[in-house]
């Protein structure tokens, strides 16, 4: 099992995320920032807590985006599906989603789908923690990257969020 | 996540685990019916006939807006001006439509049974939708939904179904379901219309007076009268039945707590429940007919993959 970021290096990542996202949207409000279910979640709720503590009298929009009904495989294996909770219109709304790994690209596939069940966002950008590089089997790139890696297909990629660190298997 | 059986002919074949799944399904398919756009694309590839040979407007309607919604392909069929009338059986209608690659059906039938007949001979999966007195499978998966949604728990909820439960399929099914899940049943109606060994056959309470009944309850589901199942004369008149089991204003004021009132439809006002009952806040009735869209997207997402 190697490391790939260690506590400390996953909150420096956090933090440059975050900073990230503000140099580019000076008009934090303006953003909605989406979490994909279950592992972009932990991400985004750290993300939005460092964008709070920055603009603390701007509202930050925060909702969070299951998948499941979209998925591409349903014919392989059934998945649970998780809570949607979008409590705000994203029509002309400038949408971040946010999502722990990205691999094969498709459970962004799934959710820029799943998107236009809520409205007709101005722009929507991609904000990952870990993207798998090489390893995508459809055109999607991230804006924000925590670290990019490489790595095969075989491998797994964990984020351990209770014991914050990141690691490859 | 996956259900232990192919098909849906009652709840007397899930387990408690099945009925779990359902319900936790059905409340993320119940948030997608509140989207701006109330469609998911998860049984696109999926194709289902509604075989009809019995009348419903609820079931049928909530059926096919569940198959739209998840954007399944859909073939409406009722008796009346079909085949059957020309002395069809129901395998060959069956079979005929199937070889049309249909992948998945929702039958109503008047013969109890009938679904479970159709399970032993064909490959698709068969969701039942009512079959005689029998079983109503997915009306009682969502009546335990709607409980579960206005008072947190099912385990431990003391539910009286009051009526027909002689020829009720929604009685059989929610007794099953409101057991397995852990609640306290109880039957009451009037003698001739409550089977005789039923206590000893599920396990439920009886009680002939309804005063009674209502004060033991959390949750009142209030049974249609089936006036077309009435062949032999079971209680003296309608005007009668309603004296001493239609559900008032008046009885539900005289207790000294406030019960959850139900009922599946379709309502026969002045008859099993008052108008005022019916159309109050204590009532339910209208979210049981939502939260049904949503269960029966559950329910065919879940049998959806063993279909192919």
């Amino acid at each position: 099992m190697q490391t790939i970021l260690d506590k400390n290096q996953l909150h420096l990542t956090i933090q440059r995320l975050a900073h990230q996202l503000v140099e580019n949207h000076p008009d934090i409000e303006n953003v909605a920032l989406i979490g994909i279910q279950t592992g972009g979640i932990y991400l985004a709720d750290k993300i939005v807590e460092v964008l709070k503590a920055i603009n603390k009298e701007k509202k930050i929009q925060y909702g969070k985006l299951d998948i499941t009904f979209y998925r591409d495989d349903i014919r392989k294996e059934l998945h649970v599906p998780n809570h949607t909770e979008i409590p705000f219109s994203i029509d002309n709304k400038k949408v971040v989603l946010i999502d722990d790994v990205l691999f094969t690209g498709r459970t962004i596939r799934a959710a820029l789908d799943a998107l236009q069940d809520f409205g007709r966002p101005q722009k929507v950008e991609l904000c990952v923690l870990i993207d798998r590089k090489s390893s995508r089997q459809l055109p999607i790139q991230p804006d924000y990257c925590g670290k990019a890696i490489d790595s095969i297909i075989t491998e797994t990629v964990k984020v351990k969020w209770d014991r914050e660190e990141v690691v490859l298997f | 996540m996956q259900l232990s059986t192919k098909h849906l002919l009652g709840i007397k074949d899930l387990q408690r685990s099945d009925i779990e799944s359902i319900l936790t399904t059905a409340k993320q398919f119940k948030e997608v019916l509140q989207r701006p756009i109330k469609k998911v694309p998860s049984l696109r590839d999926t194709t289902i006939v509604n075989l009809f040979y019995e009348s419903s407007t609820r079931t049928r309607i909530s059926f096919e807006l569940a198959e739209k919604r998840l954007s399944a392909d859909t073939i409406n069929f009722s008796s009346s001006g079909s085949s059957i009338a020309k002395g069809e059986t129901l395998l060959d209608t069956v079979n005929n439509i199937l070889s049309m690659k249909v992948d998945m059906v929702v039958m109503r039938h008047s013969a109890s049974g009938a679904p479970h007949f159709l399970a032993q001979h064909i490959p698709a999966a068969i969701i039942n939708a009512g079959d005689g007195i029998n079983e109503h499978p997915t009306q009682a998966l969502l009546d335990g939904f709607s409980i579960r949604e206005k008072s947190g728990t099912l385990e431990g909820k003391k539910v009286v179904l009051i009526g027909d439960i002689m020829h009720s399929r929604v009685a059989l099914s929610n007794i099953y379901l409101l057991k397995k899940m852990g609640a306290e049943v109880m039957v009451a109606g009037p003698p001739t219309l409550i089977p005789k060994y039923i206590t000893e056959a599920l396990d439920v309470h009886v009680e002939y007076n309804l005063k009674k009944a209502l004060q033991w309850c959390d949750v009142a589901n209030v049974l249609r009268i089936q006036l077309e199942r009435q062949n032999q004369v079971l209680f003296s008149s309608l005007r009668e039945y309603n004296l001493a089991y239609g559900v008032s204003k008046k009885l539900l004021d005289s207790l000294n707590k406030e019960i959850i009132i139900m009922h599946p439809g379709p309502i026969n006002r002045g008859v099993e429940i008052d108008s005022d009952v019916a159309d109050s806040n204590q009532s339910i009735i209208l979210q049981q007919v939502e939260n049904g869209v949503a269960i029966r997207m559950a329910v065919l997402y879940l049998l959806s993959e063993k279909s192919q």
